[in-house]
């Protein structure tokens, strides 16, 4: 351990909120002797340990970077205001919750970038380290930058600060970039030269290769590659998914994390299709795990560490093939040893409410329903299919069974919305209430609806990329419209804040131009964005001033379906073509049938070495 | 019902009361010793911590009290040993055993506050890293402190401001110590050792380092250290 941070940190802790998130010492993590180590990873997660222990990307690539021999990863998260206040006063580095060595002496720095709004947390946690923030002022191969994650797919917003990207899935990919990166150190090679054979991995993409240019609109002119490098980076996939390493000897946090339960993936991939989902076509194709796996996997992990709670996760459980037999043979194991399982994402139908049934035997959870919009209209624009029908024949047997609380998930803002459909959003709560009313089992507790509505951000790679988001003005007033329209004591309300979507919305779908917009924003305190205790609008909206960016030429303006688009380098699997198409169908709405019900031709097939998705 | 005696140190003493009930709960698990579940709705393992220790607190006297399911019978000796190897890093299981005193009959505890003023730094004397047993040279600063201290916690009366959930209340906390030795340690830190009230009500021993911020202000400490040593009933016997 460290000791001149140790000193300072037994000074410091007493004064802050969740000490024990800046510690570690969990049980299980991994600890080296540096005498063995010649190359050091710090796997920096840019939002607080609470939200970075919960992620499962994080536990994969922390393992299997650990298995290499001679490489030692440890975990470093985002301090609280709190905290980086004291470190800060104290002249403390950021440090690894491992070793509690200052990240300054690491090689390699990788971030996992899943939050749109995590970005200024990358640029507090190099600062705090006493790394150059922009990858052009770090020379050599002492401090090599790179980042992963959902975001990443468009990388363009944070390539002012990233040496290179690891895109897609990193159980191989990140292997071959550490090695690749010991090579490079042993045989001497600058930094150029060792991202060009960094390109050379497929899924790597080194923004420093390409060219942006703009025409006077402001729209991007060409993205031209340097010669020697690929039109376009593909992003990486697990080919057999039963195969690929998995966490099942977890560490276990010593403070409560937002998921403190074992999380089991069931597959990846979804076949759905939802228009507005990002992950739902970036995750492609879809694989699902065999139940043997998972059932081992299961109760390795259970028994390791300790958990009395499991979670089956994936983008759409429901939508697991062989969910009937593995959730009989877990329910077996966890009745008869307390353990508690839950199976979220799961869809109305007929089988998701057996199994409702079924878990309830074990704890009786909420209900949850993501129907994203009030009208059959527009759930097939969005191609969210799931029924009015099917959400009221679920809280129709659930109401009976006892339960009283039900959550419903809506956006606002969604392509061709009108009025009308705002207001569909209050009649299928009405008529939520009236099952309720109709079939509740014990009237006399009442039932508690919960309503959230999100503010619809277009993503990139997904069928609405090209989209216009509408204004907060004009978001704020359809909430104030469906709540007219909600006016039953039983309904609660909460809706996004919308200034915090629209930002989000421009750094989603934003080019190379808005590196300094970042840090214009971090300079001048923006941290932390996507908490409210510190999100600061203001702020934002004076770095954009700053640095002449029109927020609205990434947000209401759309983007024309010919122009080039910032993550044209990117192929995520799914085609242009594809998501054009489904553009189309979502004005004519028109439903795109699941992968299951006949191949809609998305492209992702072509990841597979076998050709055949879902197998 | 057994008791379980272990030790919250390092690490783990950053952890909170319900982070720790959370890490005990795995532990148990994960060494195979099966608890005993309370019926209904949500099944809760039976095991409690008899007295919460505050986040930051070091401790050689923690006790859990727990069930173990029908069916799983374990000499107590192997329930520390199964224990150990599972527990995360600062917590030790100490001894295990079944029955126990009445918990009403717990009445005192001993606590150890290590005061660190400037530069220098709180080191624990009983770890072995360093502490009481180094010969501090006599330094007048020091020995105006040992004895403003000492005249401190010899008054008759000392009210200090508590935080409780209804706000701010003034309690005397004079009566709750029994004993009370104030010592120089290395580096020009003070080692203040303690027998407070346990229960009816507690005296959270860091509420003695709150009497110094506020009568002597010019003796608050850098950093504080502290740590549970031992408990006992009402007659001055080991509490187990």
């Amino acid at each position: 351990m460290n000791q001149r941070i140790d000193a300072a940190l037994a000074r410091i802790l007493p004064r802050v909120q969740k000490p024990a998130r800046y510690v570690g010492g969990e049980y299980n993590q991994t600890v080296k002797e540096l005498s063995g180590v010649d190359t050091r990873m710090a796997f920096c997660f840019p939002d607080t340990y609470e939200i970075g222990m919960s992620n499962l990307g994080l536990r994969i690539l922390y393992g299997i970077v650990n298995r290499m021999e001679g490489v030692w990863c440890e975990r470093v998260f985002t301090p609280w205001g709190d905290m980086e206040d004291e470190m800060r006063a104290a002249g403390l580095p950021l440090f690894a919750l491992e070793s509690h060595d200052p990240v300054g002496d690491f090689d390699l720095i990788a971030f996992s970038v899943g939050y749109e709004m995590s970005y200024t947390n990358i640029l507090t946690m190099l600062d705090l380290a006493g790394i150059p923030l922009r990858a052009a002022d770090r020379k050599g191969l002492h401090h090599i930058v790179f980042a992963g994650g959902a975001c990443t797919y468009n990388p363009e917003p944070l390539a002012d600060f990233m040496d290179f990207f690891s895109l897609g899935e990193g159980e191989e990919s990140t292997v071959e970039i550490v090695n690749c990166y010991r090579s490079a150190k042993r045989r001497g090679l600058s930094k150029e030269e060792f991202l060009w054979e960094l390109g050379k991995i497929p899924g790597v993409y080194v923004p420093s290769h390409y060219v942006h240019s703009y025409k006077p609109d402001g729209t991007l002119e060409a993205i031209t590659p340097l010669a020697g490098a690929p039109e376009k980076v593909t992003k990486r996939i697990v080919q057999d998914l039963d195969k690929a390493w998995y966490p099942t000897e977890p560490i276990v946090p010593m403070t409560e994390i937002v998921h403190d339960r074992m999380n089991l993936e069931v597959m990846r991939g979804c076949i759905r299709g939802c228009r507005f989902c990002q992950a739902g076509y970036t995750y492609r194709p879809v694989r699902p795990r065999k139940p043997e796996t998972l059932y081992e996997q299961a109760v390795h992990a259970l028994e390791f560490s300790g958990d009395s709670e499991i979670t089956l996760s994936s983008l759409s459980t429901s939508d697991y093939k062989y969910l009937e037999p593995l959730t009989d043979r877990l329910t077996e194991y966890c009745a008869a040893r307390n353990i508690n399982m839950s199976v979220p994402s799961l869809r109305a139908d007929n089988f998701s409410r057996d199994l409702m049934l079924k878990l309830q035997k074990v704890r009786k959870s909420g209900l949850t329903f993501a129907p994203e919009a009030g009208t059959q209209r527009l759930r097939d624009a969005i191609n969210k299919n799931v029924t009015e029908e099917d959400i009221l024949k679920t809280c129709e047997i659930a109401f009976a069974g006892g339960w009283n609380n039900v959550k419903l998930y809506f956006m606002l803002g969604l392509p061709t919305e009108t009025d009308e459909d705002v207001i569909g959003i209050g009649d299928l709560v009405y008529k939520i209430y009236n099952t309720w009313k109709a079939h509740a089992a014990n009237k006399k507790r009442g039932v508690r609806i919960h309503v959230a509505t999100a503010f619809f951000v277009p993503k990139p790679f997904t069928g609405f990329q090209w989209e216009r988001q509408i204004t907060p003005e004009e978001y704020l007033r359809r909430c104030r419209l469906l709540k007219e329209h909600m006016n039953n004591k039983s309904v609660e309300y909460n809706y996004h804040e919308a200034k915090l979507s629209e930002l989000e919305a421009v750094l989603a779908r934003g080019d190379r131009r808005l590196g300094a917009v970042i840090e214009a924003a971090w300079r001048r305190g923006a941290k932390l964005d996507g908490w409210m205790e510190y999100f600061d609008y203001d702020k934002w909206i004076a770095a954009l001033d700053e640095c002449g960016i029109d927020r609205h030429f990434y947000t209401t303006r759309g983007f024309g379906s010919d122009e080039i688009l910032p993550w044209d380098s990117i192929d995520p699997g799914v085609s242009k073509r594809f998501l054009l198409r489904e553009r189309e169908r979502a004005y004519r709405s028109e439903i795109t049938p699941d992968c299951r019900h006949g191949c809609a031709g998305c492209g992702a097939n072509r990841l597979l070495e076998c050709g055949v998705c879902d197998p | 019902m057994s008791r379980l005696l272990f030790a919250k140190e390092g690490a783990a003493i950053w952890s909170s009361h319900l982070d720790l009930m959370r890490a005990l709960m795995r532990s148990f698990r994960r060494a195979g010793i099966d608890l005993k579940h309370s019926q209904g709705f949500t099944p809760h393992p039976e095991l409690s911590i008899l007295m919460p220790l505050s986040v930051g607190v070091e401790s050689q006297c923690e006790i859990a009290e727990f069930t173990l399911a029908e069916g799983c019978v374990l000499p107590p000796e192997e329930i520390v040993s199964r224990l150990n190897p599972v527990l995360p890093a600062g917590i030790r299981a100490l001894d295990c055993w079944e029955g126990g005193r009445k918990a009403g009959k717990l009445a005192w505890l001993r606590a150890r506050l290590t005061l660190a003023y400037e530069e220098s730094e709180a080191r624990d004397p009983g770890s072995g890293d360093g502490g009481a047993d180094s010969p501090t040279p006599p330094r007048s600063a020091q020995n105006d402190r040992l004895e403003a201290l000492r005249e401190l916690f010899a008054r008759p009366s000392l009210t200090v401001e508590k935080h409780s959930k209804k706000g701010p209340v003034e309690t005397d906390i004079a009566p709750m110590i029994r004993e009370l030795t104030v010592s120089a340690a290395a580096g020009d830190a003070v080692v203040i050792e303690a027998v407070v009230a346990a229960q009816n009500p507690t005296l959270n021993p860091l509420l003695l380092v709150t009497a110094i911020e506020t009568r002597l202000p010019e003796y608050k400490p850098a950093q504080v250290r502290c740590r549970r040593l031992e408990l006992y009933d009402e007659d001055m016997q080991v509490f187990r």
